[in-house]
């Protein structure tokens, strides 16, 4: 069993600000000293320009972040070559949506998207049609909040002309996970030449992921909420389709000769990666994901399991029908992610009350608008829970609305 | 507990907000949204020569956002138009005597915001 309480003393957050219970990982997650320390000992050790120096710190640099990269490859069972490093999730889909996105989706073309998206994997998807004369069809949500998208669905939205289909593995609202593997073999059935894009940033600080196994053609992530830096993300692209991709930004590091006429680009993953890259961030997700290989995904898993299941009970049993979570309540289903109305209070009234007691929680739209009209909800407070978290935490957030229902009714 | 922002004389104007209501054939109106949280304040004005003759509003929102807009009702009801119109944020702010961090100090100023436009001649309706 995971032993959130000795997991805590790893966040020096939790250490400098003594009471605060930190239920905003969904936004980021909190960084582990090692991580930190990570970060400080490139500043102060090897702090170099990576790839071109020909001196020991920048080779040192340089190994530094390329191990990263092929420890993140093999994090997700990937090629060394298909990592590439970006600034977060929204690069890595607007990389997608711009050097490919681009070039194959045409006038009279659809894309399939769902309701459930953050805006970072609506938008780019959105525009793109816009500006190419394409469709955007959206797979919509039951009352429970899973997403629809059996063989009968998925039959009627998926076309000849569906160019690409993104789709989050996890949504950030609605802590629902997708059945994304088999979703993914039905798409390809209907038609194989789809391009699959998965939206991974909910996902992969919960779960193991295999990209050979899930059959997707992307997979796009951020560094910061799996424990890494902020300034980092990953995408993850099939060597395939990479080495014929259009370059997304043009500059230094991404060629490979330049002259007065032309140039040439260099290799994936480099052709993707201009300018120079947040050096000292990339080498901290190293860290993040040896960290949470450390701790263990199974173990992850099952204590969050025990919160969904104890968050559930505490709630029904102090405020019955008062709280309505949004999203599926099946621990198996569902990351612990909770978004909720609570009577006709105000989000924000509830932040700030909960707030005052030092629990951080979110309010708003959580950038998923669609999914909040979808529900008829403009907004909602959200409490997402994460590895270092326990069960404390849970009964601190249940007397914190106690005493919201206090102030406010 | 820290101290609180919610006050019982901001959850009084919160559940009895002072100046609620409509005002018919108002000399002037507004409306003023916050897309982000849906908050909502419509504000009805009636001026005769820069005074004040009724100020009232509506609307929905969180506590800080009703409150506020009944508290400043109250206090600007007894201002000159052109006084208010040369009142900046952080005076109306100060008006309030309630601290603020700078995410909730848009919902403090949604009614100020609203009737500022109401009697800006350029923004506001008049009838
Ligand atoms: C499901 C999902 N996708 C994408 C993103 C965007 O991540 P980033 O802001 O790191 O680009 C988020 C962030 O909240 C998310 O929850």
């Amino acid at each position: 069993m995971l032993n959130a309480d000795q997991v805590k003393k790893d966040f020096p957050v939790l250490r400098n600000n003594k009471s605060l219970v930190y239920l905003d990982s969904t936004a980021t997650a909190l960084k582990p000293y090692r991580v930190i320390k990570k970060i400080d000992e490139y500043y102060k050790k090897y702090s170099a320009n990576v790839f071109r120096g020909i001196y020991r710190i920048s080779e040192k640099a340089t190994k530094e972040f390329e191990d990263t990269r092929s420890i993140v490859s093999k994090f997700i069972n990937a090629e060394h070559e298909e990592i590439i490093f970006t600034r977060n999730t929204t690069e890595s889909l607007n990389l997608i949506a711009y050097s490919l996105g681009r070039e194959v989706v045409g006038n009279g073309d659809n894309i399939v998207t769902s309701v459930m998206e953050h805006h970072s994997n609506f938008v780019p998807w959105q525009m793109l049609c816009f500006e190419n004369g394409a469709s955007l069809k959206v797979l919509d949500i039951n009352e429970n909040g899973l997403l629809q998208a059996d063989r009968k669905v998925l039959n009627k939205v998926i076309t000849r002309k569906t160019k690409i289909f993104a789709l989050t593995c996890a949504s950030n609202v609605l802590g629902t996970i997708n059945p994304v593997k088999s979703i993914i073999s039905d798409v390809r059935r209907i038609n194989p030449n789809t391009i699959i894009v998965l939206d991974c940033a909910q996902y992969i600080p919960h779960s193991k992921i295999d990209v050979k196994e899930i059959g997707a053609d992307f997979i796009a992530f951020s560094s910061h909420k799996m424990l890494g830096p902020t300034g980092v993300g990953v995408l993850w692209g099939k060597k395939s389709i990479l080495e014929h991709m259009m370059p997304f930004q043009f500059g230094g590091e991404m060629i490979e000769q330049v002259s007065l006429q032309k140039t040439t680009f260099a290799k994936p993953p480099f052709k993707f990666e201009a300018g120079t890259p947040h050096i000292a961030g990339v080498i901290g997700l190293k860290e993040a994901v040896l960290y949470l290989q450390d701790v263990g995904f199974d173990k992850i898993k099952k204590h969050e399991e025990k919160i969904v299941k104890y968050f559930f009970k505490r709630i029904q049993e102090e405020f019955g029908n008062d709280v309505k979570v949004v999203g599926p309540k099946n621990s198996e289903l569902r990351s612990p992610i909770f978004s909720f109305t609570f009577l006709n209070f105000h989000p924000h009234d509830i932040a700030q009350i909960l707030d005052e007691e030092n629990i951080a929680v979110r309010a708003g739209h959580h950038c998923a608008m669609p999914l909040h009209q979808r529900l008829s909800l403009i907004a909602t407070t959200r409490a997402s829970f994460y590895i270092y978290n326990t069960i404390e935490d849970v009964e601190s957030l249940i007397q914190g609305l106690k005493r919201v229902k206090k102030v406010l009714r | 507990m820290s101290d609180t922002i919610y006050r019982e004389i901001i959850i009084d104007h919160y559940k009895n907000p002072r100046n609620f209501g409509k005002i018919k054939n108002p000399d002037f109106k507004s409306e003023v949204s916050n897309p982000l949280c849906g908050d909502k304040i419509k504000m009805f004005i009636n001026i005769e020569d820069d005074k004040i003759r009724d100020m009232k509003f509506m609307g929905c929102g969180c506590v800080i956002s009703i409150a506020t807009a009944s508290i400043l009702t109250e206090k600007l009801k007894a201002m000159k138009a052109s006084e208010i119109l040369r009142m900046s944020n952080d005076d109306a702010l100060s008006m309030l005597e309630i601290k603020l961090s700078p995410n909730r100090q848009k919902c403090a100023l949604l009614g100020f915001w609203a009737i500022k436009k109401a009697i800006s001649g350029s923004h506001g309706v008049k009838k």
